[in-house]
């Protein structure tokens, strides 16, 4: 069995040089906090909280970062009456 | 209530991050819910190990601070729906850990977690001092080396001191987790006797972990080595470690040792 595997098994290392080129682009631009995404996530937050009272338990932030494109995902629960009473 | 265990060393490179990685896959695949703490504010590595760095939203000093809820902070494997992870920070230092924060920390993850998995940074210092604060259990990991074992005796003593446990007079339950055993090296006689290091240290036998290029493997894939091939020798020792930490009583066996017949029927017991 260990011998199917060292012949017939995908090298990790390539994969291991992958994961680490994105996550270093990613944390060298995050030093002195210019990481792009995790601005605009402080950012959309502290927009919306102007407008409504944010419940942080309603609020889910999603982040995945990729080599040519990252995503953001806010996902807010805004209740009917929240538009009301910031008016 | 969850069990809170600390992974712990001293000495830096002897495997916590990787076997606190093993051990909560393995735990969760037996159907527990688990959360395993990254403590090593400023150089976090269990994210990568987990393969969950790019989805690190919020980390550990984050929730300490107030500035995320620790359910937004906590990342659930994408493999193992019971297995989470919570990051330390990147950018902060350790000074941001604060005792009274971390307190609340472990206590909310007690409450909603079976087991909570403390990884230990190295050293002596804050972030160490404080994974260990809360810890029910410890898991010293080891390797078969002098430095290795005289940090092990080191983080042993703080272990009986400084943890609340050790305050409130109570005994810290404490195991050694040998790993990188190299059985060629064994043979050649090269490498400290499992039997020394026990004799050195005098805590009961977890398991033996064997080196091996499936952990490399797995670290490269970021996937624990549990999750990633579940029937390799390092795995197997990591189930059989996590069997005897839920208290079942098997004979460790040393990777590479033949053992005859009564061997096999008299074999090293934990503990």
């Amino acid at each position: 069995m260990s011998l199917f595997r060292l012949f017939f098994r995908a090298p990790s290392a390539p994969a291991a040089r992958e994961r680490l080129q994105v996550l270093l682009a990613h944390e060298r631009a995050s030093v002195g906090d210019s990481d792009l995404v995790t601005k605009l996530r402080d950012e959309i937050l502290r927009a919306i909280s102007k407008h409504m009272q944010v419940d942080d338990e309603k609020v889910s932030v999603r982040m995945e970062r990729g080599a040519q494109v990252s995503t953001l995902a806010v996902d807010i629960e805004i209740p009917f009456d929240a538009g009301k009473k910031a008016a | 209530m969850g069990k809170v265990i600390v992974v712990t060393s001293g000495k830096g490179g002897v495997g916590k991050t990787t076997s606190s990685a093993a051990l909560g896959a393995a735990l969760a695949q037996g159907g527990d819910k688990v959360v395993v703490v990254d403590f090593d504010v400023g150089l976090r590595n269990l994210d990568l190990v987990m393969g969950a760095e790019r989805r690190v939203v919020y980390d550990l000093v984050n929730v300490i601070q107030g500035e995320a809820k620790l359910t937004q902070a906590l990342i659930r494997d994408k493999r193992l729906e019971t297995l989470y992870l919570l990051p330390a920070s990147q950018t902060r230092d350790k000074d941001n850990l604060t005792a009274e924060g971390v307190a609340a920390v472990i206590g909310a993850l007690k409450s909603s977690f079976d087991w909570v998995i403390c990884d230990s940074p190295a050293g002596i210092e804050r972030g160490a001092t404080l994974a260990m604060r809360h810890a029910d259990v410890a898991i010293v990991v080891t390797n078969p080396e002098v430095s290795s074992v005289r940090d092990s005796d080191r983080i042993i003593g703080l272990l009986d001191s400084k943890t609340l446990k050790a305050e409130n007079g109570e005994r810290m339950e404490k195991h050694l987790l040998l790993t990188r055993y190299d059985p060629a090296r064994a043979e050649r006689g090269d490498m400290l006797k499992v039997d020394d290091v026990l004799e050195i240290l005098s805590i009961p036998l977890l398991g033996i972990i064997p080196e091996s290029m499936d952990v490399l493997r797995a670290s490269n894939l970021g996937s624990p080595v549990t999750l990633a091939d579940g029937r390799c020798p390092p795995s197997v020792a990591y189930f059989d470690a996590v069997r005897r930490l839920k208290g079942e009583t098997l004979p460790v066996a040393v990777p590479g040792e033949k053992r005859g017949f009564f061997g096999k029927i008299f074999g090293r017991k934990a503990a």
